[in-house]
């Protein structure tokens, strides 16, 4: 990304959030949403606009566990291990999910299609096991399904 | 637009409101709470909408998109009012059946129908249904009836009536009925609120806050997500209440970012407040000054605990403080601060539209009226089940919960999430409440009710639960990050064939040491599962130690001995 955009992209999120300190996380959701990750350079530019030390905006990018510093796959896969989910093999649906994309879970597929990440609970506990990916709920997921379900993202 | 601008302006908008809608006209309420929404209601909703206009309906019959109905497991929901038919797990294919039988001929369609699983009878209208009949939706009731994005129901339905009574009180006057009431704190620990209320009033500070605390991280648990995002209203006037009794200008709500449709919902209420005038400076002319601002969360469950919440709010890591001085003296930015759950705001209106002597009738002695629970994993009806505080386990599961499914036997039930503890069969007939739940040796917590069947290793779920308190630890204090990791570790050796003689009495020596020295009410309570298993199911573990066998069939100990 060039210097340019970085800055205006940032720009972009701290007038909307008028450069309002408490609202880091929010920031951070916000440029996370349009980027995939958290750029350093971006990290960088919010700390500068701000006037935060970058080792405070570093510490909450990492203390939280939606941020992410590193480039994500295309599609995010979010397997829900709350306990709804636990006690209905979540276990299994995460472990068939590895298998088949042969990566773990906070990594990307090496053709940056997937991400893959667990989540502890998004209250859709009737229809556990959950997984989510990008904005769609597959409910009821068995290890079975996993591979018909991951076919429908390219 | 335009801004109220007195209390007579508002009843007359109520009035105006109340005179355009014609209680007989044929509504149809689809549920799109996130439940429904994963079970496919958006396109049900738009197959509705477009099927109304096709058949040229839409002078006869309304469509409402509506907040969650707590019946999860049967959804896509629809009920047709003022009949009250309830339609169950609705797809697309049903919707020109559903207009051409059900509202042109006034018949029923019986395969849409909720059949009663004991008696095989079908069951035509919503309160009917045994999931609903033991319940007592005070809180929770609305959300079938109103659209969570349109102020105007709400008000229909008597919304911001208990604001304009508040705004008629003295803040003491408002501090003391919620005293009486005996409303404690639907997040958890079960402070009374208007002893709260009253330290944070009293408090000096340059400014005053208070905090909708809406960081919902118990897995299992969505009451409050429901709440906020079925009724958001109610949330706010209860909000508006609090502040005007506690001498707040700013409030603030901490949500979760894993609940989008909730963080839309609330911040189109803030919005249309702020149109109305109910938020922003001299409201309904009172000379009350009050705004709301939405803060997202980024996934990390500590932020519950409300000094790390409040950390968060500053732009901090949410990590929590020694609370030696409690928030409501210096809380955010140093200033007295009041936090309260999303539930316990949501029971505001209604303490000060019907009194606190009719709140104080529901509930038993030191528990006071209803509780939202979320009662998911092996139990046949999923959902939100809102109770009066005293009623049994046994009822919640069985009668409403509809018991175990596929002829399993019930194992225990785990209330209060992850740092709560599991209550055996034996203690199915305890009544719940605040106190009762925490004599058996768990606790009230934000409402998740996780039941577990037979099939559910008790160890295997202190090592879950044990596994995840450790990933969400902040790290900030010894002997939650240490000792988590050493009793996860335990754990798992327990699991996995490896446990020793003497692992048990280890297990409760750390719980002891966390219970003493750690920080925050995470590491305080986290030793609940482990400490909670050991007393009731103490058998288990030690089949697993030494007999190297799990009685429920789920840890794989005879892989490891053949290793």
């Amino acid at each position: 990304m060039e210097v340019k955009e970085v800055k205006e992209k940032v720009a972009r999120v701290l007038q909307k959030y008028r450069h309002d300190k408490s609202l880091l996380v929010d920031i951070l959701q916000d440029i996370q949403a349009e980027n995939g990750y958290l750029p350093r350079e971006m990290l960088e530019e919010v700390s500068r606009g701000l006037d935060v030390p970058l080792s405070r905006v570093y510490s909450v990018a990492t203390f939280f566990k939606a941020f992410s510093l590193k480039p994500r796959g295309r599609h995010l896969i979010n397997v829900c291990l709350g306990t709804a989910c636990h006690v209905r093999g979540a276990d299994r649906v995460l472990g068939q999910i590895e298998r088949e994309l042969g990566i773990k879970k906070g990594e990307n597929t090496p053709d940056l299609r997937f991400t893959l990440e667990t989540v502890n609970c998004v209250g859709a506990c009737a229809l556990g096991p959950i997984v989510i990916i990008g904005e769609d709920y597959h409910g009821e997921m068995t290890p079975e399904k996993v591979s018909a379900v991951l076919k429908n993202y390219n | 637009m335009t801004r109220l601008k007195s209390l007579g302006e508002l009843e007359a908008l109520r009035k105006s409101i109340i005179k355009g809608r014609d209680p007989n006209k044929t509504c149809i309420t689809v549920c799109n709470g996130t439940g429904c929404h994963a079970q496919g209601c958006k396109n049900v909703t738009a197959a509705f909408q477009e099927e109304v206009k096709r058949q040229n309906l839409a002078g006869k019959v309304d469509i409402r998109i509506s907040g969650c109905h707590g019946f999860c497991e049967r959804g896509p929901l629809v009920v047709i009012k003022p009949a009250d038919i309830f339609y169950q797990r609705v797809r697309v294919k049903d919707i020109p059946e559903i207009l051409a039988e059900t509202i042109g001929k006034g018949n029923i369609v019986s395969r849409l129908l909720y059949t009663n699983p004991k008696t095989g009878e079908k069951i035509v209208h919503e309160n009917e249904v045994p999931f609903y009949q033991r319940q007592k939706r005070i809180i929770f009731g609305n959300n079938g009836l109103i659209d969570p994005t349109s102020i105007d129901d709400y008000f229909a339905v008597g919304g911001y009536a208990a604001l304009r009574k508040a705004l008629q009180m003295t803040p003491e006057q408002i501090i003391e009925e919620i005293k009486k009431s005996g409303l404690r704190g639907r997040g958890g620990a079960g402070f009374p609120t208007g002893n709260k209320w009253e330290s944070t009033r009293r408090a000096k500070g340059d400014a005053k806050y208070i905090i909708c605390n809406s960081d919902e991280g118990d897995p299992g648990a969505y009451m409050d997500r429901s709440l906020i995002e079925g009724n958001p209203h109610s949330v706010l006037e209860g909000m508006l209440i609090g502040a005007f009794a506690i001498g707040s200008h700013q409030g603030y709500i901490y949500i979760r970012n894993e609940y989008p449709l909730a963080v839309k919902n609330v911040r189109l209420a803030i919005q249309q407040m702020e149109d109305i005038g109910l938020l922003g400076k001299d409201i309904l002319g009172s000379g009350f000054d009050f705004n709301i601002r939405v803060n997202r969360g980024g996934g990390a469950f500590v932020c519950g605990e409300e000094t790390a919440l409040l950390a968060s709010l500053e732009g901090k890591p949410g990590e929590p403080r020694a609370k030696y001085i409690y928030p409501s003296e210096r809380g955010l930015w140093g200033q007295p601060t009041n936090v309260n759950n999303v539930e316990t705001w949501a029971n505001i209106p209604l303490i000060i539209s019907n009194g606190a002597d009719w709140y104080s009738q529901i509930g038993t002695e030191g528990s006071k009226g209803t509780k939202i629970f979320a009662l998911v994993g092996n139990i046949t009806n999923t959902g939100l089940v809102e109770v009066p505080m005293g009623i049994t386990l046994r009822e919640i599961v069985y009668d409403i919960g509809g018991g175990i499914p596929k002829g399993r036997r019930f194992k225990a039930v785990q209330t209060g999430g992850p740092s709560g503890g599991m209550i055996p069969e034996s203690l199915l007939d305890m009544p719940v409440d605040f106190d009762e739940l925490t004599k058996a040796g768990s606790m009230m917590g934000s409402g998740g009710m996780i039941v577990m069947d037979e099939k559910t290793c008790m160890v295997d779920m202190a090592r879950y639960y044990t596994s995840f308190l450790e990933g969400e630890s902040c790290g900030k204090c010894v002997p939650c990050r240490e000792g988590l990791q050493r009793m996860r570790e335990i754990l798992t050796n327990i699991t996995i064939g490896k446990g020793k003689k003497g692992d048990i009495e280890l297990l409760e020596e750390l719980s002891a040491t966390l219970v003493d020295a750690a920080l925050c009410a995470l590491g305080g309570t986290a030793p609940n599962p482990v400490m909670s298993t050991i007393r009731h199911f103490r058998d288990e573990y030690e089949a697993h130690i030494k007999e190297k066998r799990c009685p429920a069939g789920v840890c794989n100990i005879g892989k490891a001995r053949a290793k």
